[in-house]
């Protein structure tokens, strides 16, 4: 890269964009840098150039990389929580180490933070006085044409037949042809481009901060929120609705827009996999009527990949399956419970898993624990599994029942999908005297002990979804195109220099060209070329 | 024709690519075995005192020409295996094409294809840079490097053509992994222009004339300069990669950074990458310092996508096998 001549022409300073110490391009640090006067001053002044030096810049980027590895390594609380929790089970000695260490939260341990800190602090102090230095460059005229151009990049030489007016003249209409912003300096052109390319960088690394402070502040004024809504029910969008929710640091109610969603129906399309006898998904749309406050409902479709947007907040597909209706009545014929009841699929071919609690209505409280198979198959063992995805009229509900008390008056929220069975009985299963209770849709079974029937009634589907607001990821969006922008700007702009010197030669003139670089410019010879044979075309057709 | 019989013909395309790749790969290497006894024989260009006249001007000192290419002309050798190159990519993106019909999406949904699809990026963008610059000296790395992934690809990671899951049905899928890919085969020339660069350095201390065949290289810093235009290339792209991964991830689930397995090793490449950008500008690490870390980070891609893709959990792990 070429070196500029720039201790022989001091004025050119004002035009450069201003870097740190350590940049490649600029002026080596004056001695009195490298060794403060070391009043509490002069430390801190000392420790803010350390601090905002391009090699700093650099250790704390390739300490982020490093610092990040770990979060890939181990599970993490905020993507994979059973994955931590089941690796506790597995190495409980090295977990005690690495959550000591903040492994498992990685990117909100105190070390991975102080890093990103570091370097953002670094970053903004390299922005300010660069964007200042290049805001006055912006306005600043094109350096002089320094004394000795041959040792430029690209120098160029040729003669004219024409005086050195014409010459210097079709010099400045061949640079700003070019796009060159061009001042004269006696009888040469100086002219300087590209100042797009610091804009870029700028833009650059400013929206880097934009991104980490939308992100950081931004998100904490969202939520999220799961919910199960089985077929023909209807979701409002309450705090008391949720399955589960997680608010952001700063989210108030006023977050929660007010809006009705109804599954109305639920399709799943698969396709068989000749060489492994699986069906794999193809396809989920789930069928969905919505309503704002004041307006009529309104279909819409809810598919995997395309979120469904209900004003400011989104709604996701995450999971799917089936809600067998169950109908529990006493042995007089009255109705202790009747419903769907969401059975969680436990693989591809939807075998689900299940529970139903009865706590009232019965002389005992009773508790099903079982599996739905929507095409089942009978093992050699005894045991069921599910052949295929789609449901039939030979779909079956396998139930163990037990009965005791289901803890459901102790105040503590329970899990509506698990059955603790510590404290309860099996009165029909495999350890019970009556076996499972099996029954296809429209079947009706006894319970054992003259407790009543349970009938299966219908079958549903349900869907679990998540409710998504985030105001501000519009902003999140914005910077990262930026970024993006920014980056090709200023990686693909050529910043240079080009002269034109024109001096009187015997009848005609000397002409000579040379650029000069500012940053990585690979094209900057066959540019200096370009504007000569530019120069010398325009000053053949000025005499022609 | 049946999905089977696509996807047969596809597969014995991919094999038929690899097999011109590897006589390719021959022809490169006679070329570099050749290489030093022609750099010796290579002559300094005459320097012209009036070059050209046109008209009224005369050109009186022509610029120097460009010092990123070879001082050496290619063998015959090299323009054999160039072109053995070219036809192998030919019949690589038949293969592609073949596969895509077969299963009536982008060919680039599972490792197998993933792999297929990215080394034939790795041979287009060398064949592409070629055009602007000649770089056939990293010919043998090239032809090595993709012949060697798809011997892999095919053993060990052979799948046929199934349906998409939902969740990876979407536009986006085929921007994000394609710019990924894409981003992908610029690092990998740029790595092994950079690896170049390390052992011309050495070299050019006067340490030792090992291998000779870097005689006929351009200099390091020739080569370095290289290295860095088609890294930074690669580097637009890596970034594009996860605004729209972000951008999908958003799509599929919700949120759009989640800190998932993968998500960290886009991210941990795209950091060394700028890291690489910054060191060229750092006094005291441009050069080698810089050099490896290109490197590293093309090492970095390489495990990205073997060891996460296979040994690490996390959403993107569906995208199979
Ligand atoms: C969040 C961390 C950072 C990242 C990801 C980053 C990334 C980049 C990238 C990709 C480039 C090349 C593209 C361009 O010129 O715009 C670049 C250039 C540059 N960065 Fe940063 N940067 C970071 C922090 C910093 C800091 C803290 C400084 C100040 C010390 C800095 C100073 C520069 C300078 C001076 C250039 C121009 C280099 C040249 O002349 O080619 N950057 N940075």
């Amino acid at each position: 890269m070429a070196s500029a001549p720039r201790s022989k022409a001091p004025t050119e300073r004002s035009g450069d964009p201003h870097r740190p110490d350590d940049h490649i391009d600029a002026e080596p640090a004056a001695d009195g840098i490298a060794q403060p006067k070391l009043g509490p001053v002069g430390y801190l002044r000392f420790f803010w150039r350390q601090l905002t030096s391009m090699r700093t810049a650099l250790v704390l980027l390739l300490l982020l990389a490093l610092a990040a590895v770990p979060g890939s390594l181990v599970p993490q609380r905020s993507s994979d929580p059973n994955g931590v929790i089941q690796y506790e089970q597995n190495n409980p000695d090295t977990f005690q180490v690495l959550d000591a260490l903040g492994v498992f939260s990685t990117f909100s341990s105190p070390w991975f933070s102080a890093i990103y800190l570091l370097l953002f602090i670094s970053l903004v102090g390299c922005i300010l006085p660069r964007t200042k230095h290049h805001l006055d460059a912006l306005r600043a005229r094109p350096p002089k044409t320094p004394a000795r151009l041959s040792r430029l990049v690209g120098y160029t030489e040729q003669t004219a037949t024409t005086d050195v007016e014409t010459a210097v003249e079709a010099a400045r209409a061949t640079l700003r042809g070019a796009g060159y912003r061009v001042e004269r300096y006696r009888d040469s052109i100086s002219g300087e481009r590209g100042y797009l390319r610091e804009t870029g960088n700028l833009v650059f690394h400013t929206a880097l901060v934009g991104v980490l402070v939308t992100v950081g502040i931004g998100g904490g004024f969202g939520y999220t929120g799961q919910k199960v809504i089985i077929q023909d029910t209807s979701f409002t969008n309450s705090l008391a609705s949720y399955d589960s929710f997680n608010p952001g640091r700063f989210f108030t109610d006023d977050a929660l827009e007010p809006f009705s969603v109804r599954l109305d129906d639920f399709e799943g399309s698969y396709e068989l996999d000749p060489s492994t006898g699986n069906y794999q998904p193809v396809d989920f749309t789930a069928h969905l009527s919505t309503r704002t406050p004041g307006t009529d409902w309104t279909d819409a479709d809810l598919k995997v990949n395309s979120p469904l947007e209900l004003g400011g907040t989104k709604m996701y597909l995450l999971g799917n399956g089936f809600a067998p209706v169950v109908t529990v009545r006493d042995p007089d014929g009255e109705v202790a419970f009747s419903g769907p009841v969401a059975f969680l699929p436990q693989d591809g071919n939807l075998r689900s898993l299940g529970v139903i609690k009865v706590p009232d209505g019965l002389d005992e409280q009773l508790g099903f624990l079982g599996y739905f198979y929507p095409d089942p198959l009978e093992l050699a063992d005894g045991t069921y599994t599910s052949v295929s995805p789609h449901p039939g009229t030979s779909s079956l509900l396998s139930l163990t029942l037990y009965k005791g008390d289901l803890g459901l008056d102790a105040g503590v929220s329970v899990n509506a999908y698990s059955l603790n069975v510590d404290n309860l009985t099996q009165i029909a299963g495999p350890k019970a005297d009556t076996p499972a209770i099996q029954l296809t849709q429209g079947q009706t079974a006894e319970l054992p002990d003259g407790l009543g029937t349970i009938e299966f009634t219908g079958l549903q589907r349900f869907v679990s979804v998540e409710f998504h607001h985030d105001p501000t990821e519009g902003w999140v969006l914005l910077f990262a195109l930026l970024i993006l922008g920014g980056l090709l700007v200023s990686l693909f702009v050529p910043r240079r220099r080009m002269w034109i010197a024109v001096s009187a030669d015997g009848d005609g003139v000397r002409l000579e060209y040379a650029g000069l670089a500012r940053g990585e410019d690979p094209g900057l010879e066959a540019a200096v070329a370009d504007v000569a044979r530019k120069h010398a075309a325009r000053l053949d057709s000025r005499r022609t | 024709m049946t999905t089977a019989t696509l996807a047969a013909y596809s597969l014995l395309a991919v094999y038929s690519a690899a097999a011109v790749y590897v006589l390719a790969f021959i022809g490169y290497v006679v070329d570099l075995s050749g290489r030093s006894s022609r750099a010796l024989a290579a002559q300094p260009a005459a320097s012209a005192s009036v070059a050209s006249t046109t008209g009224t001007t005369t050109v009186l000192a022509p610029p120097a020409p460009p010092t990123a290419a070879p001082e050496v002309r290619d063998s015959r050798a090299a323009r054999v295996a160039f072109a053995l190159t070219v036809l192998g990519f030919v019949i690589h993106v038949l293969a592609l094409v073949l596969r895509g019909i077969a299963a009536a999406r982008a060919p680039w949904a599972n490792m197998f294809e993933f792999a297929v699809t990215g080394t034939a990026v790795i041979v287009g963008v060398y064949l592409a840079v070629n055009i602007f610059r000649n770089v056939r000296y990293v010919g043998a790395y090239i032809t090595g490097l993709v012949s060697l992934l798809l011997m892999l690809a095919t053993i060990n990671v052979y799948v046929d053509v199934v349906p998409l899951p939902p969740a990876l049905q979407s536009g986006w899928l085929v921007i994000h992994v394609f710019v990924a890919i894409l981003g992908t085969g610029f690092f990998a020339l740029g790595a092994g222009l950079s690896i170049a660069q390390l052992l011309q350095a050495r070299r050019e201390t006067g340490a030792t004339d090992q291998p000779r065949f870097l005689r006929g290289f351009p200099s390091s810093e020739a080569l370095e300069n290289t290295a860095y235009r088609v890294n930074v290339i690669g580097f637009a792209f890596w970034t594009f990669t996860l605004i729209a991964g972000a951008i999908w991830a958003e799509h599929a689930w919700g949120r759009y950074w989640g800190w998932d397995t993968k998500e960290v090793w886009t991210f941990i490449i795209w950091v060394v990458f700028a890291g690489y950008i910054h060191a060229r500008a750092t006094r005291g690490w441009r050069g080698a310092p810089s050099a490896w870390l290109a490197i590293v980070g093309f090492a970095a891609v390489l495990f990205n996508f073997t060891v996460v893709n296979l040994f690490f959990k996390g959403l993107h792990a569906y995208s199979g096998l």
